[in-house]
C-alpha cells in the first residue's frame, strides 16, 4: 500500500514548472543541495570507507531518490558516478526531471512511484536518500518500513526533515510559505514534522539504526551549513540494525 | 572532432593559465582556447614587461609547482622601501622582520609564459587549443557549446572568459564595464646599474606618480615603472638613450650608481577598469577581462591570480559535490568572494594614486608625516604589508600554499 498523500503529490505537480528555476519557488532548494551534498558525502566516506575527494566518488554505487522531485539531488548523485534511479508521486515533477536530466547528458532512471512499487519488485539499493520527504507521507512507521525493505545489506540510508520547534514553525511555515513565499503556502504541516528523538524511535522501529544527525542552519555569513543547530531542519544517516 | 570537458577557457595568457592550472590542482578538466601561437608570446620583443608576484601568489605558485620551473628567472624582494620622492622619511617593509618569506618575487613576463606554457603542457587536465579561433560561442540552458573555425566543437557546463581588457567574451553576454583614464601613462622598461639592489624594491613617489625600481636577476639589474604625466610619455620615450638615463637617473638619485638602459623602454596608459558583473549564466571572468587596476601598487596580475584560486576551489568544490558547475549558486560563491576584494583593492590603489598625485608644498609634508606615521604605526603597516603580499582577506586554499 502506498503512504503517498495524494494532497501533497497534487500540491507539488503544481510547482514542477518551477524546479529548476533557481529564482522562483525553488531557490531553497538549490541553496540547501550542496550542504545535503555536503552531508552525504562524509557519510559515505565515513560508512563505506570510499576516497571521497577524487571526481566520481560515487562510481558503482546503485543509489535512490524518493521523492526526487524535479531532480536537484538526484543529478548530483549522478554526477558523482552512481547509478542513479529517482521516484517521487507528483507526475508533472518526474516529467521535469526527464526533461532536464535529459538536456544534462545524465543517465538516470526517473519513475513515477512510490516505494512500495520497487519493494515489490525486490530493488535495492547501496545508498537511499530521502530528502524532505517523511513529513509528508501519510503513514511513517509503512514508509520507513520500506526503505529498509530497499536498502542492501551494508546500505546507508540518508534523509533530511524539518524538526517539529517553536523556531521551525517560524522559519518554514510563517517566513518561508508566508512572508518571503519562497515556499508555497501549504508545503508544509507542521502538525507533522518529527523530532530527531521522534526520528530515532521510528527508524528503530522499522528495523534502523539512526548515525550522525546534523542541523542545517542558516549562517547569516556563509548561506546555509551544517551546523549543532537542528531547530529549524536536520538530516541524518541511518544503516540496518544489528548490521556494522 | 567533438570534445566533452568541465571547462572551457578563452585566453591562455597569464591568468588564463593559472586558472587551468588551478584547476586541474582541483581535478577539473579545462580546455584551453587562445587565438594566438602561445610560442610567439614568449619571444623577448612580444612582451618585454616584468611581473611582481605577491607572496601569496607565490605561495600558489609553489603548490602549483610553477615555482620550481622559476629559480632561474625570479628574483625575491625582501624588502619594500617607499619614500616621497628622493625625502629621508620612508616605509619600510621587510618580509625577513615577518615570517622570513620574500614580500614577492620579480619575473619576466617571457619566463612566466614559458614557464606556465609548459606546466599547462605536461598537465594532463589541461588541453590547449592555440592557435585556434572561435567561430561560434553557444551558451545555452545545459552547458556551453564552442564551435572552433576547423570545424571541431567543445561541451563543458562552464565557460572561463580570461581574454583580457577588451573581452569579447564579456560583451558578447552583455556585461558592461566601467572605466575612466588616468592622466597618466607609465613607462615601463630595464636599467641596468652599477651597485646591487639587495633585493630591494623601491617605490618613489612624485607628483606625477610613483617611480618604482624592481629587483630583477642578476642584481645590477631592475625593472622600473615610471608614472608620468600624460604628454610626458612621449617626450622621455624619444631622448636618445643616455638622455633618458640622465632622466631616470635624475628621478633614482644616484645610489644605485651609474645606470644604462638595458631595454628599450615602452608606454603604457593608465587606466581603471571594473565589470558590473564577474559571472552570467554559465560564465566567469577573470583577471582583466573582469578588472584592471593602475599598477601603482603592482595588483594587477596578482588581483587576477587570486580570480583564479577563488574561481578554482568554488568549482572544485562543486565538483566535488556534483553540482552543475555553470550554476548560479557556484558562480555566485565566486562572485561574492572576489567582487568584494577587488574593488577594495581598486579603491585603495585608487586613493592611494590621488594622495600622492595631490601637488603642492603642504601636501609633499603631509606625505612625509604620513609615511612616517605608517612607518611607526605598527598595525597599519601591517595592513599595508599584507595587501602587498595579497595575504589580506579571506583567502583561497592554494593562496595559502596548500594543495588541495
Amino acid at each position: 500500500m502506498s503512504t503517498i498523500d495524494p494532497a501533497q503529490a497534487e500540491l507539488f505537480s503544481g510547482m514542477a514548472a518551477e524546479w529548476w528555476d533557481r529564482k522562483g519557488s525553488s531557490a531553497l532548494l538549490h541553496k540547501v543541495n550542496p550542504v545535503r551534498m555536503q552531508f552525504i558525502r562524509r557519510e559515505v566516506a565515513a560508512h563505506f570507507g570510499r576516497d571521497t575527494m577524487v571526481p566520481g566518488w560515487l562510481d558503482g554505487m546503485s543509489c535512490l531518490d524518493v521523492g526526487c522531485g524535479g531532480g536537484i539531488l538526484t543529478e548530483c548523485l549522478a554526477r558523482l558516478g552512481g547509478h542513479v534511479t529517482g521516484i517521487d508521486a507528483a507526475e508533472a515533477s518526474i516529467d521535469v526531471a526527464i526533461v532536464h536530466g535529459a538536456g544534462q547528458g545524465l543517465d538516470i532512471d526517473y519513475r513515477l512511484a512510490a516505494t512500495d512499487v520497487l519493494v515489490n519488485e525486490g530493488a535495492s539499493f547501496d545508498i537511499v536518500t530521502c530528502m524532505e520527504v517523511v513529513e509528508h507521507v501519510s503513514d511513517v512507521p509503512m514508509f520507513l518500513a520500506s526503505l529498509t525493505a530497499l536498502l542492501k545489506p551494508g546500505g546507508l540510508l540518508v534523509f533530511s526533515t524539518p524538526n517539529r520547534t517553536a523556531m521551525s514553525y517560524g522559519v518554514m511555515i510563517v517566513g518561508a510559505e508566508w512572508i518571503l513565499r519562497t515556499l508555497p503556502r501549504g508545503t508544509h504541516d507542521w502538525d507533522r514534522f518529527l523530532t530527531p528523538e521522534e526520528m530515532r524511535r521510528a527508524l528503530n522501529r522499522a528495523g534502523l539504526e539512526l548515525g550522525h544527525v546534523e542541523g542545517i542552519a542558516l549562517d547569516p555569513a556563509r548561506g546555509f551549513a551544517l551546523s549543532d543547530d537542528m531547530r529549524v531542519n536536520y538530516i541524518g544517516a541511518a544503516t540496518r540494525r544489528n548490521e556494522d | 572532432m567533438d570534445t566533452k570537458t568541465d571547462a572551457i577557457l578563452i585566453g591562455g595568457g597569464l591568468v588564463g593559465m593559472v586558472t587551468a592550472l588551478a584547476l586541474a590542482a582541483f581535478g577539473v578538466r579545462t580546455v584551453v582556447i587562445d587565438a594566438a601561437d602561445l610560442e610567439a608570446t614568449v619571444a623577448p620583443d612580444f612582451d618585454g614587461r616584468a611581473t611582481a608576484i605577491a607572496s601569496a601568489s607565490w605561495r600558489m605558485f609553489r603548490a602549483l609547482g610553477l615555482s620550481d620551473r622559476l629559480t632561474e628567472s625570479a628574483n625575491p624582494i625582501n624588502e619594500i622601501r617607499v619614500t616621497e620622492g628622493l625625502r629621508r622619511a620612508h616605509l619600510h617593509f621587510d618580509g625577513r622582520e615577518a615570517d622570513g618569506d620574500p614580500l614577492g618575487h620579480m619575473v619576466e613576463n617571457r619566463h612566466l609564459r614559458r614557464a606556465l606554457i609548459d606546466a599547462g603542457q605536461a598537465e594532463s587536465l589541461i588541453d590547449i587549443r592555440a592557435p585556434a579561433r572561435t567561430s561560434e560561442i553557444d551558451r545555452a540552458e545545459h552547458g556551453v557549446t564552442v564551435t572552433l573555425d576547423n570545424g571541431d566543437t567543445v561541451r563543458a557546463p562552464l565557460l572561463i572568459g580570461a581574454d583580457g581588457r577588451r573581452s569579447r567574451i564579456r560583451d558578447a553576454a552583455g556585461i558592461r564595464i566601467a572605466r575612466w583614464q588616468y592622466d597618466q601613462t607609465a613607462i615601463v622598461g630595464m636599467i641596468e646599474h652599477e651597485k646591487s639592489h639587495g633585493d630591494v624594491a623601491f617605490e618613489l613617489f612624485y607628483p606625477a606618480g610613483p617611480f618604482a625600481i624592481l629587483p630583477m636577476r642578476p642584481g645590477t639589474r631592475s625593472a622600473i615603472v615610471w608614472t608620468v604625466e600624460g604628454d610626458d610619455a612621449k617626450a622621455y620615450l624619444g631622448l636618445p638613450p643616455r638622455a633618458l638615463a640622465a632622466e631616470i637617473d635624475k628621478k633614482i638619485g644616484g645610489f644605485l650608481g651609474q645606470i644604462t638602459i638595458a631595454a628599450t623602454p615602452s608606454s603604457y596608459p593608465l587606466g581603471f577598469h571594473h565589470a558590473t558583473a564577474y559571472t552570467a549564466s554559465r560564465l566567469a571572468l577573470v583577471g582583466d577581462a573582469a578588472h584592471g587596476i593602475h599598477p601603482i601598487a603592482g595588483q594587477g596580475l596578482n588581483m587576477g591570480l587570486r580570480d583564479a584560486a577563488a574561481l578554482a576551489e568554488v568549482v572544485g568544490d562543486a565538483v566535488g559535490l556534483g553540482l552543475d558547475i555553470g550554476e548560479a549558486e557556484v558562480l555566485e560563491r565566486y562572485s561574492r568572494w572576489r567582487g568584494f576584494d577587488n574593488v577594495a583593492v581598486a579603491a585603495s590603489t585608487d586613493i592611494l594614486n590621488r594622495f600622492f598625485g595631490l601637488p603642492g608644498k603642504t601636501m609633499s609634508r603631509v606625505r612625509a608625516f604620513g609615511l612616517g606615521a605608517v612607518e611607526r604605526a605598527g598595525p597599519l603597516k601591517q595592513f599595508f604589508m599584507s595587501e602587498a603580499r595579497g595575504a589580506s582577506g579571506d583567502l583561497p586554499q592554494l593562496l595559502r600554499g596548500e594543495r588541495p
